[in-house]
């Protein structure tokens, strides 16, 4: 496991525990309860194919205490076909999320406001429909909420996040860790 | 002899390969192919494939018929624990299934390995809600190693193949292989090949020298060493090794009651049980100790009490197999991630040779100060009614500390572990970390079965016995020759004692009128009898011994009855009480 900076025990920050595994049947299930379990609530999961074909990565944000952490990464990396878990506090990785929203084309309609603001944000709008626009915006939390603060106003018919990806600074690969974890085990 | 063997090797190797045979079939081949041949089960609809080719390999695999699949888990339980070979049993879909789970839950918490296979409703009906259908690998995945649903018969050999190397390997757990009606009467070409190794799956850590010589440099140099063993000496049978290192390096060692019998009960530097009812050293000592040394156990809240107030003092080395345990409850100063018969031959060379001779000689100050206000009373009393600890020394006398003593859940759990003088390993069977009533009775028929030469001795409180009171019905029709001793106080007695002590005697649902236990066993063909006064006991005992075949003996104990010493839950374990 990565040693991570040890931060003070008692205080609780955003973690990134990434798991990889393969693709089987009620794996995502066995990690889940291992939160459940112990009363922590995932803040959001997502789960797709790595740069190894076959290796699923699960990203999942948590807001824990490091030993809190620590611990359920061990849990993680317990279970017969997590090929590997490790966690991660957010300066060291880079993440996004991406957020859509319905939009009805009258607001587009009555002035260039809409448009101005999604030129402002660095968002994108992805379909044009006689009735709605669907604007995407990707970027952090801070960013597609405000984004969605902003369009408010304009009547959001509909919107929806994804949960975070993210990706380590660090370059060390997925097949050197489990070259490591190899040597390290019988 | 000489013309058997001459017979075998002409013989030709006429033995195929790969042969067509049905998944129910493939899934019994896959079991002897693992050197199976014990099973306890319950057949069902969704697994009558199987045992309709079950009928067909009597001579080779042994069933036998539970009377609740709870009672099939926990014989597999008690065969695991007595064998060191995992226990397996089948059950059918929906109940059968979910009957199974107390004991895969018990067999998960106390590392037991085990392989449950169960029938599942058709691959085309999952779902559906059909007839006996329940998400199985759902409700079973918080509390099993590892599990999987098969739906082919090609998957059967595979499937049961990682199924016994993970039930076995590293930490030792229950998994659950569930297989759908039509995998089961589907033909395939059957081929096995045993697993050593799952790419995603690392079950024994490399031992780190380095490690092992930072635990060596912290027991030579410590003045108060003390260990503190598991389940995890017994489980890599490490027992020998353990014995070698305590006695060279003068460590005074207690017990988990999961780690009992690894060394016999009157070794020198054998200080007793660990614990809420441990011995009274042991859980002192915890506190003054300045190096305790942890081996194969996993600091579980009854061992520590309050873990704010445990072993501050102390530098902690804790050797384990399994990295989750590290650290979880119990901050180590040196962690020696590894099998512990690895780690302690890597030890014994490094540790120097030490009495330590005052601090071995508090422990037993200690227990004397135990004795005198708890032990003799319970073990040679003058009251009026049968004590639990007199009991369980004359049948500990009278079988020379050689038997396998299985007990129940409760008061008569702790006496029966507190008092029973053991000799051999291996002979402490009890249901520990998830402290199951009813495991007892089930769990010492798996034992017998598994040791069908060793006296094994079944020690149950009246409540436990209830709970699976309908495996009296299995040891019949085998007549597996357990010893049956009901200490009878006509009240949940544990639960009574913390009513006493804590709820101010409001003995809320606690007292039981009992049926006559005797006339059951005696309705169920096995003999027993009752007794009620101290001059009978040691003459019933050594009936029930005696006895060729199951007997059931109900000894009637004193009703309100205590067990101390007794560490309050939550409290420091230097808080132990004696009264």
């Amino acid at each position: 496991m990565d040693t991570a900076p040890n931060y003070s025990d008692s205080e609780e920050r955003t973690y990134t525990i990434f798991a990889f595994t393969e693709n089987k049947v009620g794996l995502l299930n066995r990690i889940v309860i291992i939160f459940t379990r112990r009363h922590i609530n995932i803040e959001s999961l997502t789960a797709s194919e790595s740069e190894v074909p076959g290796v699923y990565r699960y990203t999942i944000i948590i807001r824990a205490r490091y030993e809190q952490v620590e611990k359920l990464v061990k849990q993680i990396s317990k279970q017969v076909d997590v090929l590997r878990a490790s966690f991660y506090p957010e300066d060291e990785t880079v993440f996004q999320e991406m957020a859509l929203y319905k939009i009805p084309m009258t607001s587009l309609i009555s002035g260039h406001e809409v448009e101005k603001i999604v030129r402002d944000s660095y968002a994108r709008i992805l379909t044009v429909d006689p009735q709605y626009i669907i604007i995407e915006k990707t970027g952090h939390l801070e960013e597609t909420k405000a984004l969605f603060e902003q369009l408010k106003p304009f009547g959001i018919l509909q919107f929806s996040r994804s949960g975070r990806v993210a990706i380590t600074k660090h370059m060390k690969d997925l097949s050197t860790y489990l070259r490591e974890q190899a040597e390290a085990h019988l | 002899m000489s013309v058997a063997v001459e017979i075998k090797e002409k013989e030709p190797k006429t033995e195929p390969k790969k042969m067509l045979v049905t998944g129910a079939q493939g899934v019994l081949l896959s079991l002897l192919e693992e050197g199976v041949d014990t099973i306890f089960g319950y057949p069902g609809g969704a697994i009558m494939p199987i045992y309709d080719a079950l009928y067909d390999f009597s001579d080779s695999l042994k069933h036998y018929l539970v009377r609740h699949e709870q009672g099939g888990a926990h014989a597999a339980q008690g065969y695991a624990r007595i064998t060191g070979k995992p226990g397996v049993c089948f059950a059918t879909s929906g109940p059968g299934a979910t009957n199974l789970i107390t004991g895969i839950a018990d067999a998960q918490i106390d590392s037991t390995p085990m392989v449950c296979i169960t029938g599942q409703v058709f691959s085309h009906l999952l779902g559906t809600d059909a007839f006996q259908e329940t998400d199985v690998l759902g409700v079973t995945m918080p509390v099993t190693k590892w599990s999987y649903q098969v739906t082919r018969a090609e998957e059967i050999p595979e499937a049961i193949a990682k199924a016994f190397y993970i039930a076995t390997s590293g930490r030792p757990g229950p998994v659950l292989i569930d297989i759908t009606k039509d995998a089961q009467n589907a033909t395939f070409e059957f081929n096995y090949k045993k697993w050593k190794k799952i790419a995603s799956y690392f079950p024994v850590p490399k031992l780190k020298q380095s490690e092992v010589v930072a635990a060596a440099e912290l027991i030579n140099q410590a003045k108060k060493p003390f260990v503190i063993w598991g389940q995890g000496v017994l489980l890599s049978h490490a027992e020998e090794e353990f014995k070698a290192f305590i006695e060279k390096a003068g460590l005074p060692a207690a017990w988990t009651i999961l780690g009992l019998s690894g060394l016999e009960t009157e070794h020198p530097l054998n200080v007793g049980m660990l614990g809420m009812h441990g011995n009274y050293g042991p859980n002192l000592k915890t506190n003054e100790c300045d190096v305790l040394i942890a081996i194969g156990m996993r600091f579980d809240d009854r061992v520590t009490g309050d873990l704010k107030r445990y072993a501050k003092q102390a530098k902690i080395i804790h050797i384990e197999i399994d990295q989750a345990e590290i650290n979880k409850n119990v901050h180590a100063h040196v962690a020696v991630n590894a099998d512990a018969k690895e780690a302690l031959q890597a030890l014994l060379p490094l540790v120097e040779q030490r009495e330590h001779k005052e601090w071995v000689q508090s422990f037993f100050d200690c227990y004397k100060i135990e004795f005198d206000k708890v032990i003799r009373e319970q073990l040679f009393p003058n009251t009026p009614g049968l004590q639990m600890g007199e009991a369980v020394r004359i049948i500990s006398e009278l079988t020379e500390g050689k038997a396998v003593l299985v007990t129940d859940v409760g008061q008569h759990q702790m006496v029966g572990m507190r008092y029973y003088n053991f000799k051999e390993t291996r002979s402490n069977i009890t249901s520990g970390g998830l402290g199951t009533m009813g495991f007892c009775l089930p769990a010492a028929m798996g034992a017998k079965v598994g040791a069908p030469d060793r006296q094994v001795i079944a020690v149950i409180g009246d409540g436990g016995f209830q709970m699976t009171i309908q495996e009296l019905g299995c040891i019949f029709q085998y007549q597996i020759g357990v010893k049956i001793v009901i200490l009878n106080n006509n009240f949940l007695g544990m639960v009574r004692q913390w009513q006493q002590l804590f709820h101010h005697k409001r003995y809320s649902f606690t007292e039981m009128v009992n049926p006559d236990f005797v006339g059951i066993a005696k309705a169920y063909g096995i003999a027993g009898s009752k007794v009620t006064e101290r001059e009978y006991l040691q003459g019933h005992i050594k009936e029930m011994l005696a006895h060729d075949g199951p007997y059931l003996l109900e000894v009637v104990v004193e009703k309100e009855e205590n067990v101390f010493p007794m560490v309050p839950a939550g409290d420091s374990v230097a808080n132990i009480r004696l009264d």
